[in-house]
């Protein structure tokens, strides 16, 4: 059987990365070949160039042995490849059937009006395809999330293709709908579909993957057949890397104040029932896959968004968190993942920023504030912190991403706070500015604060760590020692779902 | 500058030469150079003492509202109020000072806490019960319109029992110090009012705040501000000013006129947009929308001595308002 996509030696540099190196990558038709890496590994962007919405810096691309060039989106579209996207791309206030069609409705009257009945009878055909129940001429907007991705499916349905792309498809989805999911998925697969399959969740790839592709660093680790291949060794081949970065001496803190304690926290299905605590001087890392609930777990403490239930103690008084103000008061910091949304005012100088949660400290008579003390301070975080910058009146926009950290950061320390929470504080930062970024951590841990750090690789983790928590779809699913912890370890708690660890996420709770 | 710890980068160099704000100055206030320069080379009488008076007395009202507009645009937010706002507070001085009789300065206190309370209003609905502002002040703008027109029975209220009113706009504090620069007090209060301003944006908590706001509201939410409080302030504030310019037009007509107000608001919106502030927020300058003022001042005065009709002045008005915002975002795009 010849392939459907045959992708070789593929390189793509992105600013200051290269994200794909000499990447490869062959689809079967009726196959589903399962895509994998750790986050940054170079999945999506691989994925992305074959649907067009990025182009290639050099290598081949064959679609059923020819040669193609696919320099736009519809260029894909024109030659069968669709991508689903982890975020829906649809218009929510449309019907199904007008987002399926959008662009290239039905007309009727020489092309001056629209042929609605033809759009959802065009429409209700793909449903029937799929076996799927669904009226065409509902709000999308009034859809579950897994009934708009079926929405989605049949748009690339409706353009004949041959190749489908899912990227994380059962992200949102129950089990109800995933087991519907992958019924039209094999439908597909018996029609001679190929499909891409991007997933971190492996119980899924072992139901639903023939084939297995193992990414890492924007490199090709090796293809797999899925059935005689253990989840041990797809890890293993995922996380493969050797360690070069020496580890941070890391000393057990027992005898230590425990400062921030967490129990049975719960949001929905994005927190369930999280329990956890730090210690003073401690580097807690908190480890998982995108979409675990690690965010949703910091924003909910700090006050950032709202909880259902569960209790907070600081420094041994259990508190209640409304608002982020009440989290500051308590001396809890939250660094976001998103400095230009969450963290900074972009417009704003370096040292407006720095002095924002505590500007009540910078006033004279409570109201006029005193420019020459807020000078004063910026300048001595600018130096303390080795902020490059003209000076402390540069907007912030116009500095680096690691730059822009190291301000967020001077923003907490001028405000004293005691227990920090950094949300993948090194995403969008040079290496070197990294090492810099670690330095710090240490450094303020070292002066007794406690600090909770979120971050998706697992290096940085196993480097920082005292100890590791690790979550997976909004649970706890373990706690580990940093002594002798390996990525693979990790990874085995940050793929395990429910149906598998009922019992270890038990245990786990205890330690 | 002596902090700089590293060689910096030449693009941060570069954008350092002028900083923030100093380009939409400098471009407001050479447009009104020109314009005037324009003016006084088409009519000798442009120049006229008398006239350039009269110019600043007809920025007087436009420029406080503009000011008060300007607080609540480097928030992020827009104030369609201040017009009608300006017309409420002065039917309430009305009623304190002629229907009531009581005295002047509880007249005058009375129009500007009347101004504040409306004000805070429209900042709690917008700030707590998340209404957008463009239809919070849309509602409060109708609203009190009408309120105006109940409470004086639809029929303007004169002053006639309180002589000293017009005092407030129409004499001249400065020209019984210095004959030769018959300033009204309109025109006195507007400056106070705008260099009082200048002080709270560049130099108070609640300026530091207003900016915050209109750059990044969220962020400044996580940084433990109560973004709710400082946002009602700001509208809190900005209703106090328009009660100043309620003030000022009643004083100037001895008599609030309950019909009057709406259409304020435009020219004060424009007022702050030529003056360089920007609609999105988080950036502005007192400065600019004084300038934005007069520049519209300055050219409704001109048409009208080249004996321009008055629905083409309009016409000229809007066309500037569109380069002015042009020019501001051809700026932007050039600074990368």
């Amino acid at each position: 059987m010849s392939p459907l996509v045959t992708i070789r030696n593929l390189d793509k540099a992105f600013p200051g990365v290269q994200a794909l190196k000499q990447a490869r990558f062959e689809l079967l038709p009726g196959e589903v070949h399962a895509l994998m890496g750790e986050n940054g590994a170079g999945k999506s962007t691989l994925m992305k160039i074959l649907a067009g919405i990025y182009t290639k810096d050099t290598g081949e691309i064959h679609i059923e042995g020819v040669p193609v060039d696919i320099p736009s989106p519809r260029a894909a579209q024109d030659l069968g490849i669709s991508i689903i996207h982890q975020e829906l791309n649809l218009m929510n206030d449309l019907t199904a059937a007008q987002n399926i069609f959008i662009g290239r409705e039905p007309k009727r009257a020489f092309g001056l009006v629209l042929d609605e009945e033809a759009l959802n009878r065009n429409a209700a055909t793909i449903f029937e395809r799929m076996h799927l129940r669904l009226d065409p001429r509902v709000e999308v907007g009034k859809l579950t999330v897994a009934k708009q991705q079926m929405v989605e499916i049949a748009k690339a349905l409706s353009f004949r293709s041959k190749v489908l792309i899912m990227d994380e498809p059962t992200a949102a989805l129950n089990n109800a709908e995933i087991a519907e999911l992958f019924r039209i998925i094999r439908q597909l697969k018996a029609e001679g579909v190929g499909i891409v399959y991007i997933s971190h969740k492996m119980d899924e790839l072992k139901e639903i993957s023939d084939r297995v592709t193992v990414m890492r660093d924007g490199e090709y680790v090796g293809t797999v057949p899925t059935i005689s291949t253990s989840v041990d060794t797809i890890i293993s081949m995922m996380v493969g890397r050797s360690l070069t970065e020496t580890k941070t001496e890391v000393r057990d803190l027992p005898q230590h104040e425990v400062v921030l304690e967490v129990k049975n926290l719960r949001r929905g299905s994005a927190i369930r029932d999280v329990s956890f605590s730090v210690r003073k001087g401690e580097i807690l890392g908190f480890a998982g896959l995108m979409g675990a609930g690690r965010t949703e777990v910091a924003r909910a403490i700090f006050g950032a968004d709202p909880l259902d239930g569960g209790e907070i103690v600081v420094r041994g008084r259990p508190v209640r968190i409304r608002s982020p103000r009440d989290a500051v008061r308590l001396g809890i910091g939250y660094l976001s993942e998103d400095r230009k949304r969450f963290g900074l005012a972009t417009g704003m100088d370096v040292a407006s920023n720095i002095v924002m949660p505590c500007l009540n400290r910078f006033l004279s008579l409570r109201t006029f504030l005193r420019l020459r003390a807020i000078r004063e301070t910026s300048r001595s975080y600018i130096k303390q912190l080795r902020i490059k910058t003209p000076s402390e009146t540069q907007e912030t926009r116009l500095l680096s991403g690691g730059n822009q950290q190291k301000i967020v950061i001077a923003k907490w320390l001028a405000r004293d706070c005691e227990i920090l929470f950094f949300d993948e504080p090194t995403r969008g930062i040079d290496v070197g500015a990294k090492n810099e970024i670690y330095k710090l951590l240490n450094a303020l841990a070292a002066q007794g604060r406690a600090i909770v750090m979120i971050s998706s690789e697992l290096p940085e983790i196993l480097r920082m760590s005292h100890r590791i928590a690790v979550m997976c779809e909004g649970r706890l699913t373990g706690e580990l020692p940093a002594e002798g912890t390996t990525q693979e370890d990790i990874m085995r708690l940050a793929t395990q779902r429910r149906s598998v660890t009922d019992a270890g996420a038990g245990a786990a709770a205890k330690g | 500058m002596t902090t700089i710890v590293e060689q910096e980068t030449p693009a941060v160099i570069k954008s350092h030469v002028f900083s923030q704000g100093t380009w939409q100055k400098i471009l407001a206030f050479a447009s009104l150079i020109a314009l005037m320069a324009v003016f006084s080379i088409a009519s000798e009488n442009f120049l006229q003492r008398d006239n350039i008076i009269g110019i600043l007395q007809a920025t007087a009202v436009n420029g406080v509202l503009a000011v008060a507009a300007t607080f609540v645009i480097i928030t992020g937010g827009i104030d369609l109020s201040v017009g009608t706002l300006m017309t409420f507070c002065a039917v309430i001085a009305g009623v304190v000072l002629t229907y009531w009789g009581l005295p002047m300065p509880v007249g005058i206190v009375a129009a500007i806490a009347a101004g504040a309370v409306c004000g805070s209003i429209s900042g709690t609905i917008i700030a707590k019960m998340k209404v957008p502002p463009f239809i919070a002040t849309l509602g409060m703008m109708m609203l009190l319109k009408g309120l105006a027109l109940v409470i004086s029975g639809t029929r303007p209220i004169y002053f006639n029992d309180t002589p000293n009113f017009s005092m407030i706009s129409q004499e001249s504090l400065i020209g019984a110090i210095l004959p030769v620069l018959p300033i009204p007090n309109g025109v006195l209060i507007l400056f106070v009012v705008a260099i009082a301003s200048s002080i709270v944006l560049t130099r108070t908590a609640l300026g530091r705040y207003t900016f915050a706001l209109g750059s990044n509201e969220e962020a400044v939410r996580l940084s433990g501000v109560n973004t709710d409080f400082w946002k009602i302030i700001v509208y809190t504030v900005a209703g106090a000013i328009c009660g100043i310019a309620g003030l000022i037009i009643a004083s100037r007509l001895n008599s609030a006129q309950p019909a009057l107000g709406q259409g304020y608001e435009l020219d004060a919106i424009a007022a702050v947009v030529i003056g360089g502030t920007s609609l999105s927020g988080g950036r502005g300058t007192i400065l600019g929308t004084i300038i934005g003022a007069l520049i519209i001042s300055v050219l409704t005065n001109g048409l009208r001595i080249l004996s321009v009709a008055q629905e083409w002045q309009t016409v000229v008005t809007g066309v500037i308002i569109i380069l002015a915002v042009y020019a501001d975002i051809l700026r932007r795009k050039g600074q990368g």
